[in-house]
This record gives C-alpha cells, sequence and structure tokens, in this order.
C-alpha cells in the first residue's frame, strides 16, 4: 500500500474531451461483425452484440476478458468499424460553426495570423481569470465566417447550410461526411486551439465517427421472458439494425453498386448511428420497436424526470415504504399512527431467529401473508429467501432455526417513520409506533398536524419501516413524536391543541363550571381518571358538584406549578396576576389550576406553556401524556356543551347596524373633505411624502379606523356567549377581524398596499368618474359578509382577493428555492463537542454555536425568564420547609 | 479633510492583532491549527487600519443578538 498514492481531498479539475476513434479501438474488448446475438444453444456468438468479451449476465458464465462472474465484472467496449463515417448528432452545432468558420481548400481558419495571436491572447486572458470562454469563442466563430476569400489560399469561400437531422450543403450540394472529415484533418494544431478547442483532446475530425463504441451488455441486459423467449434491450436492437446497414453498406460497395443505392444506404447508416444516440432529434422518425413503441436509446435513458439523473440519481423508489390518505383518529397518542391491515401485511421487519422468539415466529410462519400478524418471507443462514405460501408454511414453520431470519409483518408496536411533504424542518419526519387498523387510510391524532402542516382535505402521508434494530432504537430515542414536541424554532412546543381542544377547554374552565359526579366521570373518562377530588361545594339541593377547573387539574402532573396571562388577557396597564377580573391570569399549583381559564396561550400549539413547562421540569413521556389526555378531555367537554355556529350568530341588534352606519357615514364624510381640501391645494404634504401620496395615505388611515370602530360596535353587541367570540378569544380559530368583516363592514380592498387604482384611464370602474378620488370608487367595501356586496364592491373584493391567492402561489417558489440555497450551503457544518462550529475540514464558522452556546429547545421561548421561575421554585421550596 | 478612524464607527467591532502566546493559548484551546480559523484579506479596510500582516491573527470583539459580546478570531490572509 505504500506507493499508493494519498487521495486528494479536493478535484482540482475535470477534463473532457472526444474519443479518437484509435482510443474507441483501444478501449475495445472486440469488433462486433456479425448482428446475431445467440446461437442455437442460446449461447453467446462470438463476435456478436452478446460476446462473453463484453461481459456477462447471465449467472454461471464468465467474462472473456476479466474473467468475473456476473455480478462482479462491470462489462467491457466492444466496436463497430463503420464502411463508411457518419456524423455525430451531437455535435451538429459545432460542425457547421466549424465548416463556416474554416477554409473549404486549405482548411485554416479563416482569420488572419494578427487576428488569430489577438484571440489567443484573449483566451489565455479569460483562462487565468477562470472566466467561461463561451462568449470569446463565439466571437471568433462570428469574425471567422464572416471572410469570404481564405487570406491564406486566396479561395472564395462557399455557403455551407446546414439541414435537419445530419446533412450539410455547400451551395447546394451534399457535403458527404468524409468530404468533412478530410477538411477537418487538415486543420492545423494552432488554429484549432483558436477557436477554444484542445488539439490533443478533442480534435474536430472526431467528431465524424469512422469506428462506433459498442457499449458491454451489462448496459443493454438482455431478459428472458416467462415463456423462455429472450427480449433484447433497445440499444441492443438498435445496435442490430447499424451491423446490418453496415454490411450490406460493405456488400453493396464491394458489388460495384450504383452511387445512387450506395448514397441511399450511406443515409440509412447515418439514420441508424443517430437515434443510436438520441431518437427523439427533430426532422426524422423515430426508429420505432415492432409494436410502434419508439425506442429509448442513448439520450433518453439520461434525460428529463424519469432519466438517470432525475430519476435515478438525485431521486429513487424505496423498499419497506407506504403511502396513502391520512385521516384523523383522536384516539391514538400523538406517538402511534394507524396503519391500514392492507399495508401492515406487506411492510415487514427482519426478525432473526433466536431462543427466546423461535415459537413466536412460528406462529407468525403458520398465520401465513393473509392472516394479519403473519410472515411473508423466510431467509436462511446462506441468504437464500423462500416465500411463504399458504402451500409451505407448515413446512417452513417446522424448518425454521437459530439464526435463520423471518420477514415479519408489521404489527402494533413497531417503530415506522412517518413524512409529510414539504420535508421543510425535522419535524416533518417523525419516529410513531404502528397501531393496525381496519380500512385504508393512514389514521393519526389531530394534535401532531401542526408539525406536519397537515390537514385531512386528501393530504398523503409517506411511512417507512425500518429495517433493523439500530435504527429503531436511534429513531425512537431521537424521532419520536414526543421527543419532539419542543421546537428548536422558538424553544416551545410544536404540538398542542387545535381548534376544539382549545374551545373546549375554554369553555370548561371558564366561570364558575357547575359538573355533576355523572358529567365529571363522563368527560374524564377516555383521559383515565378514575377518581374525583372533594367536590368544590353542594348546590341548593345538598349534590355535590365539581368546577371545570377542578376537572382539568385531574390531568395535570402534581409537582407543576406555574402562573401566567391566558390568551384572553386584555393587557391592563398593571398586571393584578392572580387576582385578575377577567379570571385571565393562570394559576396552577401542586397540579392544581387554582385560577384563570385554559385556552391557547396554555394548551395550544406553538404557544402552549402547560406542555412547555411539564417536559422541561418532568418528561417528554409526562409531555406526550399530557397532550393525549388534554385532547380527549377537551373533546368530551366540547360535547358536553356543545359549540356551533350559524348565521344568526353575526346578528347585531337594529341600533348597532345604524351606528356603524353613522360612523362609515363619517368617515365618507372626512374623505370628501379630505380631497376637498386636495383639490383647493390646501392639504399639507407629510414629512417626506408627495401630496398625492399625503391624501391616499390620509384616507386609507380614515377609511381603516372606520373599519375597527365598526368592529368594535359590532364586538361590543356579541359578548363571551357568541361561539365565533368563543374561538376568536380563546384563540382556537378565527380573529376578531374576521368577525368584524362577517358582522359589520369588509372595509378597504388593496392590492399591493395601496387603494385599488387599475382599471380605466382615471376610474376603476365605468360605474365612476374619471378623477373620484372617494372611498367607494376605490375599493372600500361598506357592507359586511353578512349584508352581501354590492357589484362594485363585490368586484373590488374578488381583485383584492386574487392578489391573495397569486402572493401565496409566488412566496412558496420563491421561499423554497431560499431555503434549498441554505441548506445546501450549511448542509455540512456541525456542531462540535466544545461547541464549535465547523465545516468537513475542521476550519470553525462560529467558535460558540449561535455565539452563546444555547440549545433553542431548552430555551424558554427564546425568553430570559428560566432564572426568575428558577428563584421563585427555590423560595418556595424554602417557604416550605 | 479630517482623516476619520474606521474603528470609530459604531457598526466596526474591535479588531486587535493577537501576540503569540495569545494565540497559542486559542490554538489548543479549540485544538486547531490556524489555517482552520476563519479568514480575513490583508485588503479588508480594518486590517490595514490596525496593520495587521498576513499570517497574523486577529482577535474581533463581535456584538452580538444572543450573547451581547462574542470573540472571534481571523487569520490574515492574501
Amino acid at each position: 500500500m505504500a506507493n499508493v498514492p494519498p487521495i486528494p481531498k479536493r478535484i482540482s479539475a475535470i477534463k473532457f474531451g472526444l474519443m479518437s476513434p484509435k482510443e474507441v479501438r483501444k478501449m475495445s474488448a472486440t469488433p462486433i461483425i456479425t448482428a446475431d446475438t445467440y446461437d442455437d444453444d442460446g449461447f453467446p456468438i462470438d463476435m456478436g452484440l452478446m460476446d462473453t468479451k463484453l461481459g456477462v449476465i447471465d449467472p454461471g458464465l464468465r467474462c472473456k476478458t476479466c474473467s468475473g462472474r456476473a455480478g462482479e465484472c462491470p462489462g467491457h467496449f466492444g466496436h463497430i468499424e463503420l464502411v463508411a463515417p457518419v456524423v455525430h448528432v451531437g455535435f451538429n452545432k459545432i460542425i457547421r460553426k466549424l465548416l463556416r468558420a474554416s477554409c473549404r481548400k486549405c482548411s485554416r481558419i479563416l482569420l488572419d495570423p494578427a487576428q488569430k495571436q489577438h484571440f489567443m491572447d484573449q483566451l489565455t486572458a479569460v483562462e487565468e481569470i477562470g472566466h467561461r470562454p463561451d462568449d470569446l469563442i463565439n466571437e471568433v466563430y462570428k469574425e471567422a465566417s464572416k471572410v469570404k476569400i481564405c487570406p491564406y489560399c486566396n479561395e472564395e469561400q462557399l455557403d455551407i447550410k446546414f439541414e435537419k437531422p445530419t446533412e450539410y450543403l455547400e451551395n447546394g450540394e451534399k457535403l458527404t461526411p468524409t468530404e468533412i472529415r478530410d477538411r477537418f484533418e487538415n486543420i492545423p494544431d494552432e488554429d484549432i486551439r483558436v477557436v477554444g478547442m484542445d488539439p490533443n483532446n478533442a480534435r474536430p475530425e472526431w467528431m465524424i465517427l469512422t469506428v462506433l463504441p459498442v457499449p458491454p451488455v451489462t448496459v443493454r441486459p438482455s431478459i428472458t421472458l416467462e415463456s423462455g423467449q429472450r427480449s433484447e434491450d433497445d440499444l441492443t436492437h438498435k445496435l442490430v439494425d447499424i451491423i446490418r446497414i453496415n454490411q450490406r453498406f460493405q456488400e453493396n460497395r464491394e458489388a460495384g453498386a450504383p452511387q445512387l443505392i450506395i448514397e441511399d444506404l450511406w443515409e440509412l447508416l447515418q439514420y441508424h448511428v443517430t437515434t443510436f444516440f438520441d431518437n427523439s432529434v427533430s426532422g426524422i422518425p423515430p426508429a420505432r420497436h415492432r409494436s410502434g413503441r419508439p425506442l429509448k436509446t442513448l439520450s433518453q435513458r439520461l434525460k428529463g424526470k424519469e432519466g438517470r439523473f432525475r430519476g435515478s440519481l438525485s431521486g429513487k423508489r424505496v423498499n419497506f415504504s407506504a403511502r396513502t390518505v391520512i385521516s384523523p383518529d383522536p384516539n391514538l397518542s400523538i406517538n402511534e399512527v394507524g396503519v391500514p391491515i392492507p399495508i401492515a401485511r406487506i411492510l415487514t421487519v427482519p426478525i432473526i431467529v433466536t431462543p427466546r422468539n423461535i415459537e413466536q415466529l412460528k406462529v407468525y410462519i403458520l398465520n401465513g401473508t393473509l392472516i394479519h400478524p403473519g410472515a411473508n418471507y423466510v431467509f436462511r443462514p446462506d441468504g437464500r429467501r423462500i416465500k411463504v405460501t399458504e402451500i409451505n408454511k407448515e413446512d417452513l414453520a417446522e424448518k425454521i432455526e437459530y439464526s435463520w431470519m423471518v420477514e415479519r409483518q408489521l404489527k402494533d408496536g413497531d417503530i415506522v417513520l412517518f413524512n409529510r411533504q414539504p420535508s421543510l424542518h425535522k419535524m416533518s419526519i417523525m419516529a410513531h409506533s404502528v397501531k393496525v387498523l381496519p380500512n385504508k387510510t393512514f389514521r393519526l391524532n389531530p394534535a401532531v398536524c401542526p408539525p406536519y402542516n397537515a390537514d385531512f382535505d386528501g393530504d398523503e402521508m409517506n411511512m417507512h419501516a425500518l429495517q433493523t434494530e439500530e435504527s429503531r432504537a436511534e429513531a425512537k430515542i431521537l424521532m419520536r413524536v414526543q421527543e419532539n414536541i419542543l421546537s428548536p424554532r422558538f424553544g416551545g412546543p410544536i404540538i398542542g391543541g387545535i381548534h376544539d381542544h382549545i374551545s373546549g377547554l375554554f369553555l370548561l374552565t371558564r366561570f364558575e363550571n357547575r359538573i355533576s359526579a355523572k358529567d365529571a366521570f363522563d368527560i374524564l373518562r377516555k383521559a383515565k381518571a378514575h377518581e374525583l377530588p372533594d367536590p368544590a361545594s353542594h348546590d341548593e339541593n345538598g349534590i355535590p358538584y365539581w368546577t371545570g377547573k377542578q376537572i382539568f387539574s385531574q390531568i395535570l402532573p402534581e409537582s407543576l406549578n406555574m402562573g401566567f396571562p391566558a390568551q384572553v388577557c386584555s393587557h391592563c396597564d398593571v398586571c393584578q396576576e392572580e387576582e385578575c377580573p377577567n379570571d385571565a391570569y393562570v394559576v396552577i399549583r401542586n397540579g392544581n389550576l387554582l385560577k384563570g381559564t385554559i385556552d391557547e396561550a396554555a394548551i395550544g400549539a406553538f404557544k402552549g406553556k402547560i406542555q412547555e413547562r411539564i417536559i422541561k421540569d418532568i418528561s417528554s413521556e409526562a409531555g406526550a401524556k399530557f397532550i393525549d389526555d388534554m385532547t380527549k378531555l377537551a373533546i368530551r367537554a366540547i360535547m358536553r356543551t356543545g359549540l356551533s355556529f350559524g348565521i344568526a350568530d353575526e346578528d347585531i341588534p337594529k341600533e348597532a347596524r345604524i351606528q356603524i352606519n353613522e360612523v362609515l357615514g363619517k368617515a365618507e364624510d372626512a374623505v370628501q373633505n379630505l380631497i376637498r381640501s386636495y383639490e383647493n391645494k390646501e392639504l399639507e404634504p407629510l414629512p417626506g411624502r408627495t401630496l398625492d401620496e399625503t391624501i391616499e395615505m390620509s384616507i386609507m388611515q380614515k377609511l381603516g379606523k372606520a373599519r375597527d370602530e365598526t368592529g368594535n360596535i359590532a364586538d361590543s353587541h356579541m359578548g363571551l356567549e357568541n361561539s365565533a367570540v368563543i374561538m376568536a378569544r380563546s384563540g382556537a380559530r378565527g380573529s376578531i377581524l374576521n368577525l368584524t368583516q362577517m358582522a359589520a363592514c369588509v372595509g378597504q380592498q388593496a392590492v399591493r398596499g395601496e387603494r385599488i387604482r387599475r382599471g380605466y384611464a382615471g376610474r376603476t370602474l365605468p360605474h365612476f368618474e374619471a378623477g373620484d378620488l372617494g372611498s367607494d370608487a376605490h375599493g372600500f367595501v361598506k357592507a359586511s359578509y353578512k349584508s352581501g356586496l354590492n357589484p362594485t364592491e363585490y368586484f373590488f373584493h374578488a381583485i383584492g382577493g386574487r392578489e391573495g391567492l397569486v402572493d401565496t402561489a409566488v412566496r412558496t417558489s420563491q421561499s423554497g428555492y431560499l431555503q434549498r440555497r441554505l441548506v445546501n450551503a450549511l448542509q455540512d457544518l456541525e456542531v462540535h463537542y466544545d461547541l464549535t462550529v465547523r465545516d468537513t475540514r475542521g476550519v470553525v464558522v462560529q467558535f460558540k454555536y449561535g455565539e452563546d452556546g444555547i440549545d433553542a429547545t431548552k430555551s424558554d421561548f427564546s425568553k430570559p425568564d428560566a432564572i426568575q421561575r428558577i428563584i421563585r421554585s427555590v423560595m418556595n421550596k424554602e417557604a416550605a420547609e | 479633510m479630517t482623516k476619520f478612524s474606521l474603528l470609530d464607527h459604531e457598526l466596526v467591532p474591535k479588531h486587535e492583532i493577537m501576540s503569540e502566546g495569545e494565540l497559542k493559548s486559542v490554538l489548543s484551546k479549540y485544538s486547531i491549527e490556524k489555517e482552520q480559523l476563519p479568514k480575513i484579506k490583508v485588503h479588508d479596510p480594518v486590517i490595514k487600519e490596525i496593520g495587521a500582516t498576513v499570517g497574523e491573527v486577529v482577535k474581533i470583539a463581535k456584538k452580538s443578538h444572543t450573547a451581547g459580546e462574542a470573540d472571534y478570531y481571523r487569520l490574515v490572509i492574501e
């Protein structure tokens, strides 16, 4: 090993060139002369297309070149000697340019020596700074093809026309490939350099083929059909055509056939060689299979989405994976995923037979492939795979011994990876444990929708069954849903209650809810709480009741202590904390909810402080259990009261309607006043703004204020008993703005943050006068969604709505590309144990991760209130002692 | 015209040339070679200002959103 040169760390350059006929012959294992493949016994014919010198694909045979078996032998090239040269389609562009730039008689590039020297100097200069010489070379071609008289031999240059796909005409007469090749051969080396080619690696005449490399059989394997018949690869078919025509050509020429026939055959040979390289060249009909299917030749193998690059190298299909539609199942734990039986019967997990599991594995094998926890394959220690069938399953169950391997079907408790595209962050792929369920969709707890960004309007997700013990352990420790509740993005939980979970607990814990023992057990049933604390009090009839806060406390861990403002907090100037008159300050002591209402700030995804505290203070397992219990409790709670929303919930009293109209009328007047002062040139421009900008801004501001005011009026008439208000206030869904738009006034429609101005000259629609600056002429919608929009309002609303759609479409593609570039740039940086961030060479990028060395996941919503909390908890402990 | 010092600008953090001993302790702290440090060009205005030469290492006390102030070390290169 001593004389093996060390592997260079960085590739400094890659060289591309043309292959010379000499090189083709040198690398060829054998010339190919017969178009036949196999003889009558099914053995490859010598010097045929399947010659064993080109490598072997049939098991049992050995390669005559490297004596390797099928699988070991990489394959070797052969070659076909073409009777007459043909053009290589891939180089048509350069051939055409070169023909025009070189002399038809003496083959020199049609530039005088001074010009050539000038371009050479420029070329070396460009190369030195490492730029691409393409533009410069194109200029060389342009200059050279302008010259009409050769500066060396005074020959007049004729017009060269290129005709698709591979024909060159000089003043209407066809140039044969032989002639082109002769011309190129005579171009001196120094002239070749001027057109940017390297004469050692790419002589132009090599673009005209005289000998064709034959790809190894491993590149074009033949397949044996069930009937025993061999079916050859498309490339082999094409090569057969080439050899046949080549032979006929030779016979005809030797027999002295008329020029016309020779030319026809030459053209045919050209056609076959062309389609061998690329079967989608325009100007010729694609070569077809007998069935009429176009052949898939070399360039078709590489090009496009299914091609080698995009289809086989950048992306591949994976085994042990499944994909189907997702649907919700609130009865599953967040750590589980429901897998349909048909999928569980196909995906398998390999289990090695040991004394501990042999009996269980026998049961699986006896179940066969059809009864669910069964086995699909058995592997002998020598690697032979045996499929479990209804016929052999008893046999196999008898036969298995220690160290055999059984591929057992997926069953409850198996660890799998679950993924939804686009996989934008690490929470897009998490590990779940399997729960096999009937029907055909993947089921998941709706609380894990936020990290996947999933909903159930037809989303599909992928699942991967893990195949090794190591991967299962790694996934379980690092990728389980419960380990990913806290997001490294902001140090808070990304999993929590959504929609009805929040409304449900809000309804349960607000006010003094009186809940009977029966109801209490009903609500708590799914959360597996079997005992109730002492009742809060007794009613008039002496029957005990419990409060919603008590019920919620049953699912809290006993050691939990915290206090924080709820989502409904109205941000008073001085917070009274525990004494909050709105019950908007949550106090939890020793796992008992004493004060406050539970809403988004307590248990919501992204915001929930309770999950965060439980996970950081106790464990992620406790966090997962809390989310499981909390979601189930919330669903029972919301079902007890019921929560529905209808058009009547948007009703507002008549006097409110009048008030709203008054506000809108006043705003309208204010706008008219502004316009008047603008037209009278009395308006003062705002600093740094033109007069036109000023009036627009003032109008926008006035109308915006008016809309907010109408919202407040509507809001004041809809109390906390309104379900839309409940949802908006608690953070479950929707906002007060949505409510305003439904009940009071939709407001200004905008395009690019400005009032709508486009349309006709000076006006937006023919309904308005040109130059009208009024609110309704520029997209202010006075109506509410409930009252209905008038036609012009409706139109403006559509304009604004469309902008929103276009924006989202553009934003997703742009941010996707931005993220891709960032990921590509940062993907191999690594945080080391000394907290430095380094690249693969060990070069330091940051001396301390994030400059403070803090793991964002463990920070408290990235806010520095940990210290206060610690002090408080220590003091509490001391006070207790 | 008065010549302003680049270093007086509030957006330019403090740069200083490190002594041999200081450098040694930093390199051993991170157990790296000098070449594994981040780089800065000699043409960089701030390098011209403090007069560092190729091969020297400058210590930069950078303002940081997360840590208040963070020390960076850069090797001066061609």
